[in-house]
């Protein structure tokens, strides 16, 4: 095979190192300005808003942070509650479902799975009107129920879960499972779950990131400030409370979403293939 | 005695589809044609839950769509959308090139696609808050970055300017994205028949020629599905806009779901306007995945019935050469 490498080609791969690195500083450099910047305080702020060096008032920071009413602690169980519910519910209940569509015969099951497919596109914000006059009526409001239910309905979940179970599932096993007498959901529970844990393993993580980012839902059903989310009292950042304050904003910010960068470096590469899974749609 | 054989487990296949079906009939269908209904109503006011029916069930979406505010955000949706969805998917497809070259090993991917994709699994609402304090005015670091480049003396007040502050909700939308896009991409390339790549590079093709030639055909349908996904997506934005700058600067980044909140959940809390704006989101946002997939399965199946012909062509000849031989 031919390797010629001319000037022209090697200049042209050092260009695709430089693109590259570029990028990868430009992904860098936000979260790093807002790292550094939890550390500085105001005055060393408004003297360089860009530093490579952290400083030393993260505690100082803090204490302004906390002082105004703004109580991360809180809203890191208020999130971890919704999220970790509705992560649990959308592995199991996507994978009961997708074990239904291929395992068994039925007559609607293909009309079934048409139907998660057409609704896998609508976006749950167009009829958020409709859910939150429902929720009021019912005062489910201020609830996290509202939040956490509708996910043991996740179309995306259970299309991926099926795709899974098409490749992996041997219908032997589940036969040899009957011959030992036991029932459906006995088989489904002790025989089936285990075989897709490489595939709940990683829809879990993007329903869990998924659930932990939302902030159109919960705005619109949390008002009382005990059940507020990380991301909704990160929109409180904004308010004129903080106006100067910018290491205490910075430091918020870095507190939402620290959980995040910990679940991503330490299963980045797990959750990279459960992108590239995903996506390769027949 | 019971036939072990006969056993019939489709009740089954109903059973563990229940939950799905009985939360999805709740949580979905019912709120979405509440939605409708409330369209057609004089439903406003907080804390009200009494409404009646219009005697012109249409004013709702009449006057939604002659909403000046409405029609921008509308225009500003698709504006912002496809500023970031251009830029996303050409740097996709180039990274993509790039990264599944045979010719040129890229070393260091691993880490590339980790950096690339790592803002996308951030909180929008963390990264719109962000943005606005980077992009701070008197003192924010891009104005620092400015000065200390000597591209600007005096600070900027980047966030005031129209154009730059939905440039700058555009380039946040691209760049939470086009890593997504790209490990996407990636993965379909890698999906393709090596065969077709070998037959390439028997043929002396180049590496321009193989990408445009052999690679971009091959992943149309993967393009056309990030395609709806990245436009359904986008018709949605929410997040990064409303905590941006709330719309502001003069509404220029306000998109219709910013729009359909402050309609609904601020201000007066015309929740029967809100709601006919939703609805008509519901109609744009079907018609766009539909028109897609459309166009998509068309394409599909027409390759499909054309191969069949040749087939079935080839068939045909060989069949009556066979027969020719056996006379």
């Amino acid at each position: 095979m031919r390797h010629a490498t001319t000037v022209p080609q090697k200049l042209y791969k050092v260009l695709i190192y430089v693109v590259c690195i570029i990028l990868a500083l430009l992904s860098i450099f936000p979260f790093w300005v807002m790292v550094v910047n939890a550390t500085r305080n105001t005055y060393q702020i408004q003297a360089n808003a860009v530093s490579l060096i952290p400083s030393s008032y993260l505690a100082n920071n803090w204490k302004v942070l906390v002082g105004k009413s703004f109580n991360p602690l809180k809203g890191f169980i208020n999130s971890m509650i919704i999220s970790t519910c509705s992560t649990i519910l959308t592995v199991y209940f996507s994978s009961l479902t997708a074990y239904g569509l291929v395992a068994y015969d039925w007559r609607l099951r293909q009309p079934f799975f048409s139907f998660i497919m057409a609704i896998m596109m609508i976006p749950a914000q167009v009829t958020s009107i409709g859910f939150y006059q429902f929720m009021y009526r019912i005062n489910m409001t201020n609830n996290f129920l509202p939040l956490i239910l509708p996910a043991v309905a996740a179309p995306t979940t259970v299309f991926f879960m099926r795709q899974y179970l098409l490749g992996t599932l041997n219908i032997d096993i589940i036969n040899s499972g009957r011959i030992d007498g036991a029932g459906e959901f006995h088989i489904f529970n002790r025989i089936i779950l285990p075989i897709m844990k490489p595939a709940i393993a990683t829809q879990a993580i993007f329903s869990f990131v998924g659930s932990w980012n939302n902030l159109f839902m919960p705005m619109v059903l949390l008002t009382d400030s005990d059940k507020y989310t990380l991301p909704i009292m990160v929109s409180l950042l904004r308010g004129d409370f903080y106006k100067t304050e910018y290491g205490s904003i910075y430091l918020g910010l870095t507190l939402t979403v620290l959980p995040l960068f910990i679940i991503y470096f330490l299963l980045s590469k797990y959750i990279i293939a459960g992108v590239a899974l995903g996506s390769v749609k027949e | 005695m019971r036939r072990r054989k006969g056993i019939s487990y489709a009740k089954y296949g109903y059973i563990f589809s229940i939950p799905f079906i009985l939360v999805y009939l709740i949580f979905s269908l019912y709120p979405t044609l509440f939605t409708a209904v409330i369209g057609f109503t004089d439903f406003k006011g907080i804390g009200r839950t009494d409404f009646n029916f219009l005697d012109n069930p249409f004013q709702n979406f009449i006057l939604i769509l002659k909403n000046p505010s409405f029609q921008k955000s509308l225009g500003n949706t698709v504006l912002i959308w496809t500023l970031n969805f251009i830029p996303q998917i050409l740097l996709a497809l180039l990274l993509t090139a790039w990264f599944t070259s045979n010719r040129r090993k890229i070393r260091g991917q691993g880490i590339f696609k980790v950096l690339f994709y790592m803002p996308n699994i951030i909180t929008a609402a963390t990264i719109a808050i962000l943005f606005s304090s980077l992009f701070g005015y008197p003192i924010g670091p891009i104005n620092s970055l400015f000065q200390k480049l000597g591209l600007s003396k005096e600070p900027i007040y980047f966030l005031m300017n129209k154009s730059v502050a939905r440039g700058i909700v555009a380039f946040i939308q691209f760049w939470m994205w086009y890593g997504y896009t790209m490990i996407v991409f990636i993965a379909g390339v890698l999906g393709i028949n090596p065969e077709l790549f070998e037959a390439a590079e028997i043929d002396g093709a180049s590496s321009r020629q193989t990408f445009f030639r052999v690679t971009l055909p091959n992943i149309r349908t993967i393009m056309l599905f990030t395609l709806v996904t990245s436009l359904v997506g986008g018709l949605n934005m929410f997040d990064i806009p409303k905590l941006f700058q709330n719309g502001g600067p003069d509404n220029s980044t306000l998109t219709a779901a910013v729009f359909i909140y402050n309609q609904a959940f601020a201000g007066s809390y015309l929740y029967n306007r809100a709601a006919a704006a939703s609805m008509i989101m519901f109609i744009i946002i079907l018609i766009c995945s539909a028109t897609i997939f459309f166009i998509l399965r068309d394409k599909d199946a027409v390759l499909q019935r054309k191969l069949e012909k040749k087939h079935k062509k080839a068939l045909r000849k060989a069949e009556k050469e066979a027969r020719r031989a056996t006379v």
